[in-house]
């Protein structure tokens, strides 16, 4: 499977409410360790060949992610090899 | 002449009828222009309604902004061409890097909609000469990402170049920072807003009829740029 995944969060700096909310649901189930919850996207692309990461990289600027609010990283999705060697490939 | 205003629909606008409604209330003749043509038609004006354009996914205006439309209208406003973005239409603006900043969830999660108290900053804009400056006006509010953000060189800048055109009094209905309701661009003829001015033009349906006057301002300048043109 030919797939990149594109993470996007809202920068540091950047009010996340909804993540506030859930962090303010937690001691309802009875969870007071968690200090901060932070809430963003997971976007897959499955590419018909090779996965073309510098492809990829201009639909996430140009696009998927918002500059003036948020970042994004980028990964191939090579899970099928990583679950038998534990790695994970990082661009 | 009639000045000739577009109104751009895109798949989820929902405004665009009472921008056309509003622009024949103040006088001018509205053009509706689709998302999918880049003919812009010969228009003086662009109005870029509210709504939820592409079903807001990924981010408000975010897929909109590669419209076809758009293409021909980016241009247009760089060239001058008064353009105003009302609520998903600011959002358009911002994500079409025609105006700084973003829109973002509002800071209470909460959707609002009421009538809401404005102060005018700036009336040397293409949409605001015919108020006065500090005057306060009563435009409705109705969002739940209209929380407006930039980075403090940005704000700083905005507030230095007098950028600010509409600022929220009598309670901020979404944590915009410095309690920011519209911005324009350098030149003035770029505005985008989060209140409605197209839902405050008549005394049967809105709380006041303040909103008319963004939409005369635009058919004065255009009269003033129709006589620098012929003098």
């Amino acid at each position: 499977m030919a797939r990149v995944l594109v993470d996007v969060m809202l920068k540091p700096e950047i009010l996340d409410p909804q993540g506030e909310a859930v962090a303010n649901a937690l001691p309802r189930l009875g969870v007071n360790g968690i200090t901060s919850v932070r809430i963003g996207k997971r976007i897959e692309l499955e590419f018909e060949g090779e996965p073309d990461l510098d492809q990829a990289r201009a639909v996430a600027d140009a696009l998927l992610a918002n500059p003036v609010i948020e970042t994004f990283t980028l990964r191939v999705d090579d899970t099928a090899e990583a679950a038998e060697t534990g790695e994970e490939n990082a661009a | 002449m009639t000045a000739r205003i577009g109104v751009v629909t895109f798949p989820g606008s929902l405004d665009d009828r009472d921008a056309q409604r509003a622009i024949r209330l103040a006088g001018a003749q509205p053009i509706a222009l689709w998302h999918g043509d880049t003919a812009l038609r010969g228009v003086d004006a662009v109005i870029l309604p509210g709504g939820f354009s592409y079903g807001d996914y990924l981010r408000g205006g975010a897929i909109a902004r590669f419209a076809p439309v758009m293409e021909s209208l980016v241009d247009a406003a760089r060239g001058g061409l008064p353009v105003l973005g009302i609520c998903n239409g600011f959002q358009i603006l911002c994500e079409s890097h025609l105006l700084p900043g973003a829109l973002t969830r509002n800071a209470h999660l909460h959707f609002r909609r009421r009538a809401q108290g404005l102060r005018v900053e700036n009336t040397s804009s293409a949409f605001t000469a015919h108020f006065d400056a500090g005057q306060e006006i009563v435009i409705p509010v109705k969002n739940g990402e209209g929380r407006f953000v930039a980075d403090e060189r940005t704000l700083d800048e905005l507030e230095g170049e007098g950028r600010v055109v509409f600022r929220y009094v009598d309670g901020n209905p979404s944590g915009a920072m410095r309690d920011i309701a519209g911005i324009s661009n350098a030149a003035g003829n770029v505005v985008g807003m989060m209140p409605h001015p197209e839902h405050a033009v008549e005394a049967l349906t809105g709380p006041s009829v303040d909103g008319l006057g963004l939409f005369t301002s635009v058919i004065a300048h255009l009269g003033q740029a129709a006589v620098g043109a012929g003098s």
